[in-house]
């Protein structure tokens, strides 16, 4: 008890030298994971939960397309729409945007592009199977239904 | 003044950069963006070539396991009303593709190939001649409307692909979440994902609506 009584007397105060390295840290690590977003996503986007998850194994090779009802339904409406990059398109759309993303990758890898769908939960399987379709004649095969973890089994 | 000399020392003052730590760091926590970039993986048919008709369907009716989705977001499976959940769903899937009814030398090959829990498994719920001959043959065909809901759609796709990546982790005696995870640049790595898909093929034909 007596050593307990002696320490009383000194200071409490934590040493805070050591807080900017500590911040930095965190900084650093945030730093390495950020991943700007690239696009402005003008659809909403609740994604579907699944289970059986796969990552992607090369970030290069994977192109994006939302769908959804549009944030702005003034100006878009409320019926769901596609967007790839920062705009609105049509189905009609899609064969071209797949091949300036191909265009981007080299020769080697453009059968390998993956397209990942991002559709939100409360659109219909019609548009989704028209988008499928496209991709098809497009020659862009593989897909990426992107969801999210299940918390359920 | 405790000294009688004052000497300028040229040193920064080093107290507020916790402070602009702090700034950044708040930046990037504010525009990060976990990439969450996972979800079921699928190849799409290659397009219909129109100078060549479709080709004939030479299946066997019981060698394809059919579910059906409506606008309604009702399921018919294997031409019964479907109401059980999407758990029990797996199972059946799981259960049709482990059927070996009337096996060909290919399914026979395989059976052989399989671990000795799944060939009990087999076995037991295995043999039943109505249902597909054999893993080699079957196929799981889904077709949904245009009405459906894609939470629906992926639903099934999902209880679809989990029945496949069951048997295949099985196969190669590890956990799905193991099986999902297995990095396919890896050497040993896709060995394993070789050696649980051999011959099991991932047939899943999804139909266009009407």
């Amino acid at each position: 008890m007596s050593k307990f009584k002696k320490s009383s007397g000194t200071s409490q105060d934590i040493p805070t030298a050591a807080l900017p390295d500590i911040i930095f840290m965190l900084l650093f690590f945030f730093m390495v994971t950020t991943v700007m977003r690239e696009d402005d996503i003008l659809v909403k986007q609740q994604l579907p939960k699944a289970t059986q998850l796969t990552k992607i194994e090369k970030k290069s090779l994977v192109s994006y397309i939302y769908l959804g009802e549009p944030k702005n339904t003034s100006l878009f409406g409320v019926e769901p729409r596609i967007q790839t990059n920062d705009v609105m398109v049509t189905t009609e759309d899609i064969i071209q945007f797949v091949n300036q993303e191909k265009d981007k990758l080299s020769e080697v890898e453009r059968d390998q592009i993956t397209m990942s769908m991002k559709v939100d939960v409360d659109v219909k399987f019609g548009i989704v199977s028209d988008v499928q379709q496209e991709l098809r004649e497009a020659n862009a095969r593989r897909v990426l239904y992107s969801s999210v973890k299940s918390t359920e089994e | 003044m405790p000294r009688g000399k004052k000497r300028a020392i040229p040193e920064v003052s080093s107290g507020s950069m916790a402070d602009i730590a702090f700034l950044l760091l708040i930046f990037f926590l504010v525009t990060t963006t976990i990439a969450n970039d996972k979800g079921i993986m699928m190849l799409l048919p290659p397009k219909v070539d129109p100078n060549e008709p479709p080709p004939d369907i030479t299946k066997n009716d019981r060698n394809i396991y059919k579910i059906l989705a409506n606008s309604n977001d009702d399921l018919l499976v294997e031409g019964e009303p479907y109401t059980s959940s999407m758990r029990e769903l797996k199972e059946d899937v799981k259960k049709f593709i482990l059927n070996f009814g009337k096996p060909t030398e290919e399914g026979i090959e395989l059976y052989s190939s399989l671990p000795p829990s799944m060939k009990s498994f087999i076995n037991t719920k295995g043999r039943r001649d109505d249902s597909s001959d054999d893993p080699t043959e079957c196929v799981v065909s889904f077709k949904a409307g245009r009405g459906t809901s894609y939470e629906l759609y992926i639903e099934v796709l999902n209880a679809i692909t989990a029945a496949y990546n069951e048997i295949y982790a099985e196969r190669v005696g590890i956990t799905v979440d193991e099986w999902l995870a297995l990095d396919r640049s890896d050497d040993i790595q896709k060995d394993m994902y070789e050696r649980g898909r051999q011959n099991i093929p991932k047939a899943i034909s999804i139909a266009e609506p009407d």
